[in-house]
């Protein structure tokens, strides 16, 4: 269970390929750009993918892509101390409330 | 920087560890044994750059090939299929 | 910048990056305009970058070489801006079919063709294709012969892949511009050939 990562999948069985295409919503191209602009100020794609592996199996096979993405980045833009749990959970609050 | 340990036709075996921590190289493919390909070049090790640290110095990365009937119990198809992985050289010794 | 949250709720998740955004620009990290340009950058980037490679790979045999022996310097050479790809493209045969799969996250020549599809970064297709490339080729429909060989490649760490695929039969002395029209994504990810010209 902790030998095996549970992204480390090549080999295991599976089912079909369900040929599933989606056009991607702003949010998700603009998560993306972030992590690419991020990139360039040293927060790695190794660093992102080390966070996505480290996601609950569960959230990992349920979240979309993306979902999986704006995690990993957050939670390595908080291991850096690039923001803090407390900016973010203002922020969040404030954001909601506008909606 | 320094030289790369293996060479283009050289057999190599990857190391048969599971260690913790941000890894490249696939599960599935510990253990076995394969040819080298290419030499990709040298790039910052990406195990260390997953733990923010910088990677350095550079390490050398091969692409290594395996015949899948080597790999995969039963596996059916032709004789000659193959898969090629980059594999860092940390993970491969001579075979 | 159109903000969907003021029109409709958010998802956690989306909350997430509307916070995250602000956050940064507010930090001076990034502004909104760097955002808004990474997007359109992306947007720009689809397979037709890539087709055009191909198709120039099929009427010049020395350029052909060249894209075999050093992708990122080969696609430079036509003038695209492929900003820390280091590609590698393979060459399919009537003897050899090639396939590219990411089997550990989805590792894919994003400045080169764009976002990857939602199916080669699911489970289904990281798992098999690396064990049973036939059986996945043939539920997208491509049956490769026994005789063929395949040769599956894993993306796992710095270098990215293109697939070269064979030019279709009944091109000769076709355009470029007509022939990448026949190159598509799925060609060069290794799960299709390149399409057959229309038959008159």
């Amino acid at each position: 269970m902790i030998e095996r990562g549970h992204h480390d999948m090549g080999g295991l069985p599976a089912g079909k390929v369900k040929r599933t295409e989606h056009d991607y919503a702003e949010w998700e191209r603009r998560a993306d750009a972030l992590a690419v602009l991020m990139g360039g100020k040293g927060v790695t794609v190794d660093e992102r993918r080390r966070h996505i592996e480290a996601l609950p199996p569960e959230a990992y096979d349920k979240l979309s892509y993306y979902e999986r993405w704006i995690v990993a980045l957050t939670q390595a833009l908080l291991q850096r101390g690039i923001i803090t749990t407390a900016e973010l959970a203002r922020k969040m609050t404030q954001v909601e409330r506008r909606a | 920087m320094p030289e790369p340990r293996f060479r283009p036709g050289d057999t190599v075996r990857v190391m048969k560890a599971y260690p913790l921590g941000h890894v490249r190289t696939p599960y599935y493919i510990r253990g076995h044994t394969g040819v080298i390909e290419r030499i990709c070049g040298s790039f910052p090790n990406p195990e260390e750059l997953a733990q923010m640290r910088d990677g350095l110095p550079a390490q050398p990365l091969y692409r290594v090939r395996f015949m899948q009937k080597e790999v995969w119990p039963g596996y059916r198809g032709n004789a000659a299929d193959v898969v090629e992985i980059e594999i860092y050289q940390h993970w491969l010794e001579p075979a | 910048m159109k903000d969907q949250g003021k029109y409709q709720a958010l998802t956690y998740f989306q909350l997430m990056e509307v916070s995250l955004r602000e956050l940064l620009v507010e930090k001076g990290l990034v502004t909104e305009q760097q955002i808004a340009s990474a997007v359109e950058d992306m947007r720009k980037r689809t397979p037709e970058r890539g087709a055009r490679v191909v198709a120039h790979a099929w009427t010049h045999h020395e350029y052909k070489a060249r894209l075999i022996e050093n992708g990122t310097r080969a696609c430079e050479e036509l003038g695209l801006d492929l900003p820390a790809l280091k590609l590698v493209v393979v060459e399919n045969t009537p003897q050899v079919h090639n396939v590219i799969v990411c089997t550990l996250c989805s590792c894919y020549p994003r400045m080169l063709l764009g976002i990857p599809p939602d199916w080669y970064k699911a489970r289904n297709y990281r798992s098999r294709m690396v064990r049973e490339p036939r059986a996945v080729l043939a539920e997208f429909g491509l049956k490769i012969p026994g005789k063929t060989r395949i040769r599956v490649h894993d993306s796992t760490a710095d270098m990215r892949y293109l697939v070269l695929p064979m030019r279709p039969a009944g091109t000769r002395g076709w355009s470029e511009e007509r022939l990448a029209a026949l190159v598509t994504r799925d060609s060069m990810i290794g799960v299709a050939l390149a399409k057959q010209p229309r038959s008159k």
